[in-house]
């Protein structure tokens, strides 16, 4: 039985996308079988951000309605074949999605892989609460900013409320994601640093993602980043809680401004 | 009396002293067929008897049609179950004669009873008039759009109260950790209540109706352990540490 990761965050353009993809190809690349479910109906990305958007016929919604079955909608990645996608519909809106409908692809998916990981969309409304819904953990992604962790926080809410899991009184496991982390604007007290966000969320920490081109030249080729530039700090970022997710305990590293601690070794030795 | 001397006064100022206050209403809100919706009303007043008394009750009406002499006669039966309705919303002005409450307009929701908190949380908080509990413990974080109320006396918090969430206890507010939210202590209307934190960076602190906005909040205080209580109608904060 696979275990169903949603990944989430209240505000949008934190790199929920980005990081179901780098997450999802990091898990396949270790022999496990992975599904990513795009829940963004109306405004799917993570169809284009894999590479897979000229390949796709069947959706989400298709299935959920009966139109196709899940095998014919599931697109299998041509990198990794552990990896599928299970893309948004783009031309419907997310009252497309019923909360039985998804409750019976979840179901189905559960069965046929180790992952199931939902990319779900901005927001609180209904397509972000039915993404969350049958989760048995969340990754919840968030930006060093002030606006980004309240919105987390309300998420966190949310998963202790409107989730299976919690309905049934039980404990849905949450990890944190700092996303777009800056380590020279921390430094400066520009954004916030990881103790702040730590102290005001108090979840566990899975992984701290730099802010780097690296993901934008990802996604511009269709390509997640844990494959095309795997030897990059975003990649071995990824990698690592990818690592972290499966049990595994690796030292956390917080990216530091390199200069910035050159500038300042020297500042100390001049003075 | 008192009128007469504060109009006086106001005369040889030429200005009018307001002093804001907020109390937490309750809204009802009735339900077709009102005879059924009375019935379980005392129903649900049989395990929580004397709920309503000394609390601000606003009518909302919005969702049914009732003509002028119903709406008397709703307000009256009301009145005899020591309901007293303080003010009624969604109606027409015209709809409200002499000697029925004033019409409302722009209330606030402010989720009362239904919050996204905890099922748990909720039973905690829907069996308080039975087991006639003092206090309320919660172990976990109070989470940004969540509310908790729990008016039957202390709330003790042991984590934080998060931006955008609020408590409102009866009695007094205890957290072992920031409130970054709303806290509002003794809104049963106990001016004794107090508030208690070990990290203060709050968005409102309010006790008895009550308030203080962070702005009006001395900078200084910013980020210590704090108590916040009322002096007459003044609230006073002062650090712990």
């Amino acid at each position: 039985m696979a275990k169903v990761l949603v990944v989430t965050s209240g505000k949008g353009g934190v790199g929920k996308t980005t990081t179901t993809a780098a997450l999802g190809a990091a898990l396949a690349q270790s022999g496990q079988r992975v599904v990513l479910v795009d829940f963004d109906v109306g405004l799917r990305n993570l169809d284009l951000v894999l590479g897979a958007e000229r390949r796709v016929v069947f959706d989400f919604i298709n299935v959920i309605q009966g139109v196709a079955k899940l095998s014919q909608a599931v697109i299998r990645d041509k990198r990794i074949d552990t990896l599928a996608l299970l893309p948004a519909s783009q031309t419907r809106d997310k009252d497309a999605l019923t909360e039985e409908g998804v409750a019976r692809v979840i179901a189905d998916l559960r069965r046929m892989c180790d992952w199931v990981i939902c990319d779900s969309p901005a927001g609180i409304e209904r397509g972000a609460i039915l993404a969350m819904r049958h989760a048995d953990a969340a990754i919840i992604v968030t930006n060093p900013e002030v606006s980004s962790v309240r919105d987390s926080d309300r998420i966190i809410g949310l998963l202790d409320a409107k989730t299976v899991k919690a309905e049934k009184g039980e404990r849905i496991e949450k990890h944190l994601l700092i996303a777009r982390y800056d380590a020279a604007r921390a430094a400066r007290g520009e954004m916030l640093n990881v103790e702040d966000i730590l102290e005001i969320l108090s979840i566990p920490l899975l992984g701290i993602i730099p802010e780097s081109d690296e993901v934008l030249r990802a996604s511009n080729i269709g390509c997640p980043v844990t494959l095309s530039e795997a030897t990059g700090v975003t990649a071995r970022a990824y990698a690592d809680a990818a690592r972290r997710l499966n049990g595994e305990e690796i030292e956390m590293i917080v990216p530091s401004d390199k200069k910035g601690l050159l500038v300042k070794l020297f500042g100390r030795r001049a003075a | 009396m008192s009128e007469v001397t504060v109009t006086s006064v106001a005369h040889a100022r030429h200005s009018m002293p307001f002093r804001g206050r907020s109390f937490m209403a309750f809204a009802l809100t009735p339900e077709p067929p009102i005879a059924d919706w009375l019935a379980e009303l005392d129903n649900w007043g049989r395990s929580s008897a004397g709920f309503f008394v000394g609390r601000p009750v606003i009518l909302d009406l919005a969702a049914v049609t009732l003509s002028d002499h119903a709406i008397a006669h709703l307000v009256q039966e009301l009145a005899a179950r020591e309901i007293a309705v303080l003010g009624i919303e969604g109606v027409e002005p015209s709809q409200l004669g002499p000697g029925l409450p004033p019409l409302l307009k722009g209330g606030r929701p402010a989720n009362v009873i239904e919050s996204d908190a905890a099922s748990q949380r909720r039973a905690a908080l829907t069996e308080v008039p039975r087991q006639e509990l003092t206090s309320l413990l919660l172990e976990v974080p109070v989470r940004s759009g969540q509310s908790v109320v729990f008016l039957g006396g202390d709330v003790t918090v042991i984590g934080s109260i998060a931006s955008g969430a609020e408590v409102i206890a009866g009695g007094s507010i205890h957290v072992y950790g920031t409130i970054r939210g709303r806290a509002l202590a003794g809104s049963n209307g106990s001016p004794r209540a107090r508030i208690f934190c070990r990290k203060a960076e709050p968005e409102l602190l309010a006790i008895d109706g009550y308030y203080r906005t962070s702005e009006d909040i001395d900078g200084s205080l910013q980020g210590r352990p704090i108590q916040a209580w009322l002096e007459g109608n003044v609230m006073k904060i002062t650090a712990l540490d």
